[in-house]
Formats: C-alpha cells, sequence, structure tokens
C-alpha cells in the first residue's frame, strides 16, 4: 500500500455498506453535521477522528438508525434507514459511547436479553455467549453481576453484546475513551481480529494513535464539517512532512523567537509549550536550527502522526 | 416463528423481575393483610357499631352512607383493591421507566437493535399489566381469607383492578418519559395518587364528600376504577353502570398509550 490512490481504492455506490450524500443533523438551530459525503466498503475499517463536538456521535446515531436525518441521503447496507430502520438494525452491532448495560444483572444475562431482542433462539443465544464471552476473556466471570466489573471488562461485554447478531457492520462509538492503557491494547487486539474476519468497523476516536491502529481510512470531522480523508498513511503524506523536529525552549525564550524560526524546514507551528518544525529531513532542521545559535533545551525528531495532520487542517491540537 | 418485538421487551423486564420477585410477593400479600386487619376489622368493627358482616345494616342505615346490608370490610376491601392496583401502576410507571430511559439506559439498548419505541411501550405495559394481575390475585385471595368476598362472581373485581391500574400506568408512563429527574414524580405521588386514594371512595362513599367535590369525585378514574370493583365484588353492578366505567378506564389506557408511544419516540430517538 504505497503511493497516490487511485479511483480503484474509492469503493463506487454499488459496492458501499454505507454511503451519505450531503448528510446532515439538526437539532433545533444547532447544525451537528452539515452536509457530509462519504462511503464504506464492505471488510473496511472507517474512522471518523475529530474533537469533542465535531459532529461523530451525532454521524454515528445517523448511521446506526435511532436519529432520523435532517437533510440529505444516507443508505446503509442499500437500505433507506427512515423506512427501514429495524431491518438494517437487526444486521448492525452497536457499541455505544455511553455502556447500557444492565448492572444489576450477571454477564451472561445481559448478553442473553440482548439475544432476545434480535429474536435469537435461546439454544443459540447460548452457543454463541460461550463463544463471544471466550473472545472477550469474560468467560471466568459469565455469572458475576456487571457492576463490580473493571471498566475495560465492561467495555468487552458491551463488544462481545454488539456481536451477538453477527453483524455485518459494527458500529464503536469512541470505544475506548476512558480505559486504561493496557485495556485499550487488549480491545484494540480484539477488533483486529474481528476486522481480519471480515467485519466492517466503523469507529470514532479522537485518540490518533488509535486511528492510526485501527483505521484503514478515516475522515478528520471539524466543527461539523468533514476536512479531509483518506488512508492515516495519505493523509500525513497530504498534510504534513515525513518528519518533524520538536523543540522546546526554556521558559520566557520562545516569545523571543520572532523571525529567527523563518525559512526552517517547510513549516513551523508555534505551540504555548514547544515549537514544531515540518521537514522531510528532521535531523537536517535541527542542525540547521544549532547554526541560527537556537538553543532549545529538548531536541525530538519524530515521524509525522495524525496528530499533525489535525494541528494543519484546525489550527488545534485533537484532545485538549 | 418470530416472536413479537413487545414480548421480547417484556422478557427483559421478566429477567430482572427475577432478582427481586421474593420480596415483591411477600409484600403483595402483606400490604392488604395489614390495611384489611387495621382499616377492614379493626375500623371496621367500630363503623359497623360492634356488629359485622350482613347484620351491619343498621348500623351502617345509622350512618346513612354506607349501602344498605354491607359490613364495612366488605365495603372497603374491593375499594382497597382497586386503589392497590393504582399505586401499583404508579411505582412501576414512574421510577422503572426513569431507569430505562436515564440510569439503566436499557431502552436505548433495545432501540439498538429491531425494537422499536412502539415495541418498548408495548412491552412495558404488558409487564406492567402481568404485576397488577399477581397483585390483584394476591389481593383478593386475602380478601376471601378475611371473609370479605360474597359471590363467586366477585371474581370479576380482579380483571376491573387490572384494568384500573392499566389506566394510570399508560399516561403516567407517557408522563414518566419527559421528566430528567425524580422531582415530578414526588409532585405526582403528592398531589395525584395520595388525594386520589383518600378521597375517591375508598374509605368511604363520595355521598360523604362536600357537595361540591362530589363532581370532581365521579370524574377521577379512581372512583370509576373503585365502584367498579366495589359493585363486581358485591355483586350489585349495574351493566350498563358497569359498561360506562371500563369504558372510562379503557379510554384513559388507550389515550395513555398513544401518548406514551409518543413522548417516549420523542426522548428515545432524537
Amino acid at each position: 500500500m504505497s503511493g497516490a490512490p487511485t479511483p480503484q481504492d474509492r469503493p463506487g455506490p454499488a459496492e458501499s455498506l454505507i454511503r451519505a450524500r450531503g448528510l446532515t443533523k439538526r437539532f433545533g438551530g444547532l447544525t451537528a453535521v452539515d452536509g457530509i459525503d462519504f462511503d464504506v466498503a464492505p471488510g473496511e475499517s472507517f474512522g471518523f477522528l475529530g474533537p469533542n463536538g465535531a459532529g461523530k456521535t451525532s454521524t454515528m446515531r445517523m448511521i446506526a438508525c435511532v436519529s432520523p436525518v435532517t437533510a440529505g441521503e444516507l443508505r446503509i447496507l442499500g437500505l433507506d434507514p427512515a423506512t427501514h430502520g429495524p431491518a438494517i438494525r437487526a444486521r448492525l452491532g452497536v457499541v455505544p459511547q455511553q455502556d447500557t448495560l444492565d448492572m444489576e444483572l450477571t454477564v451472561a444475562e445481559n448478553l442473553a436479553i440482548y439475544g432476545r431482542y434480535f429474536d435469537l433462539p435461546r439454544a443459540l443465544i447460548r452457543e454463541r455467549t460461550r463463544e463471544l464471552l471466550d473472545f472477550v476473556q469474560l468467560t471466568d466471570r459469565a455469572r458475576d453481576q456487571v457492576e463490580p466489573l473493571s471498566g475495560g471488562m465492561k467495555r468487552r461485554l458491551t463488544i462481545a453484546r454488539s456481536l451477538v447478531n453477527e453483524p455485518e457492520l459494527l458500529l464503536l462509538d469512541e470505544p475506548t475513551t476512558g480505559l486504561d492503557p493496557q485495556a485499550r491494547h487488549l480491545l484494540w487486539d480484539r477488533l483486529y481480529r474481528l476486522k481480519q474476519k471480515g467485519v466492517t468497523l466503523v469507529l470514532t476516536t479522537h485518540y490518533m494513535d488509535e486511528a492510526e491502529q485501527l483505521c484503514d481510512r478515516l475522515v478528520v470531522m471539524d466543527k461539523a464539517r468533514i476536512v479531509a480523508g483518506g488512508s492515516p498513511r495519505e493523509l500525513i503524506e497530504r498534510y504534513s512532512t515525513r518528519e518533524v523536529l520538536e523543540m522546546r525552549f526554556p521558559a520566557g525564550v520562545q516569545e523571543t523567537l520572532d523571525g529567527q524560526l523563518d525559512g526552517l524546514g517547510q513549516r513551523v507551528e508555534r505551540l504555548p509549550d514547544r515549537v514544531l518544525v515540518y521537514a522531510d529531513d528532521g535531523e537536517a532542521a535541527a542542525a540547521q536550527a544549532h547554526e541560527r545559535g537556537l538553543a532549545p533545551e529538548m531536541v525530538l525528531v519524530r515521524r509525522s502522526s495524525l496528530e499533525d495532520v489535525f494541528l494543519r487542517l484546525t489550527g488545534r491540537s485533537l484532545v485538549d | 416463528m418470530a416472536t413479537p418485538a413487545a414480548v421480547r421487551v417484556l422478557e427483559q423486564r421478566l429477567v430482572v423481575y427475577r432478582r427481586t420477585w421474593r420480596g415483591s410477593v411477600i409484600s403483595s400479600f402483606l400490604n392488604p393483610v395489614l390495611f384489611l386487619a387495621a382499616m377492614g376489622v379493626g375500623l371496621g368493627t367500630y363503623v359497623d357499631g360492634g356488629t359485622s358482616g350482613v347484620s351491619a345494616a343498621s348500623a351502617a342505615g345509622a350512618t346513612g352512607s354506607l349501602p344498605d346490608g354491607i359490613g364495612y370490610i366488605a365495603f372497603l376491601a374491593p375499594g382497597l383493591l382497586a386503589s392497590t392496583a393504582m399505586q401499583t401502576a404508579a411505582g412501576e410507571s414512574t421510577f422503572p421507566i426513569m431507569g430505562g430511559i436515564v440510569w439503566v439506559r436499557s431502552f436505548h439498548g433495545m432501540l439498538a437493535t429491531p425494537i422499536r419505541p412502539a415495541d418498548v411501550v408495548l412491552g412495558v405495559l404488558g409487564w406492567i399489566g402481568l404485576r397488577l394481575a399477581l397483585v390483584s390475585a394476591v389481593f383478593f385471595a386475602v380478601m376471601v381469607l378475611f371473609g370479605a368476598v360474597a359471590t363467586p362472581g366477585a371474581l370479576l373485581a380482579v380483571p376491573a383492578a387490572i384494568l384500573t391500574g392499566l389506566a394510570f400506568a399508560a399516561p403516567i408512563a407517557a408522563f414518566s418519559a419527559t421528566q430528567r429527574d425524580t422531582n415530578g414524580f414526588n409532585a405526582l405521588f403528592r398531589f395525584g395518587i395520595i388525594p386520589l386514594f383518600l378521597f375517591s371512595g375508598t374509605f368511604f362513599p363520595i355521598a360523604q364528600l362536600p357537595t361540591l367535590l362530589q363532581p370532581v369525585a365521579v370524574v377521577t378514574p379512581l372512583w370509576h376504577g373503585v365502584d367498579l370493583c366495589r359493585s363486581l365484588a358485591l355483586g350489585t353492578a349495574d351493566p350498563l353502570v358497569a359498561a360506562l366505567h371500563v369504558g372510562y378506564l379503557a379510554a384513559m389506557a388507550g389515550a395513555g398509550l398513544l401518548l406514551a408511544e409518543k413522548t417516549f419516540r420523542r426522548r428515545l430517538v432524537k
């Protein structure tokens, strides 16, 4: 996977699992989603990246058929959510931002109830409960009440629950927000396995590492609009340089640097606590800065990330 | 064979209820025992002037209020049955609805599946109907134990009580789906349920109320439930009056159901 995207990489309308054109959601006077276009192809892992309030969750709720579309076109599995909501939802798995588990019930009871919402036979639910609890590593907690489980375990249970109907499309709204790093890595591993099995994943996140880990393709949302889209690599190639030189100066010094940073690398970004120099060769930029007599107390050369793309596109960090 | 979506919602309520059914059944039994012992036997003996049963006729006649030939416990018990149905309905259609929307969020979980808001409403009210059936049946058994039932036809008071409960449960569930916190519930109980319980003919005939308040009592849904249950239990029901009561209660339940479908949808789908 390298080079510029070719038209064949783009899913055409016929094969899209999700197709949105001019998709809009308004709540009274507030426009939460402002005429966005995107397609999700079968088997791909697609992400909405953006800060809180960018319109990611509103978009997800429309895809999940629990929020009517205000304007524009939305097709999910080829169907219109306005007229085929229950039929679409029967083929979706949903991992909401806020858990909807029944805390008083056991792990297995939560799966059983959820399976019945899909009208699955009890014997089939029992069989899938065994497989799914094994998959999310909760087998030994099957008979335990949900309440005392850790945040990571509850998330894994929610994911197991969302898979009980063997969905073609799995929607995950900020699946790892609030989890510790270990729990996040375990969750990412499970999601990666699902992807390998051919399940289409659509997720929202405001973590760029999550997007880089999980998404084949993503769109960056800001203020209700899509501001860029592509694979993580494409986005970095298009909107950032290969490397970034980070320099941190002693307190008070950065304010005195006017003019001295001009021409370093291809572009310079001044953050409150450090200076970012975008350059294809970070080490060369560092040497150049040294020649100019700049004396940062910390110098770091790293590869560009989606965070840089986001900064470039919106002038803001992802997580404030 | 597909199971109707509302029934799948009802199954969820049943699984949740499995955790608490023992305490719930015991209180369904103790509540009428305590009330009928204290008010029916204790207060009743006083009201009946030291007599009981059919021979209370003269005592009741003396107060000019109790229907002729009826002991106080036989008068009170079916009224309490209707009131208990109302209170059970009010309890089941307030806090559990808030739970489904705000606390446990189980209704949101349901709507991520093929279940629709209308299915949630039907399933939840169907479950409340089952709870009412249980509570009313236990209450009726206690009435029999207390000798407060004269004819086999009195059994009809049980479905009448269930209908009374549903006439409250449906509109209250519709109201509950519009609430952000439980303040509205406290007001509902304080200014709605408790006054109805006290002044809708459960403890004394509404003829005892000030003349101006009597038409008010006749409009309240509980009076229709009380009068229906009482006339069925005592075997004095007039078919036309009973039909009017049933019609009134059914209309309340039906209108509440339609309203609840709207308020649930507005709250859960946006």
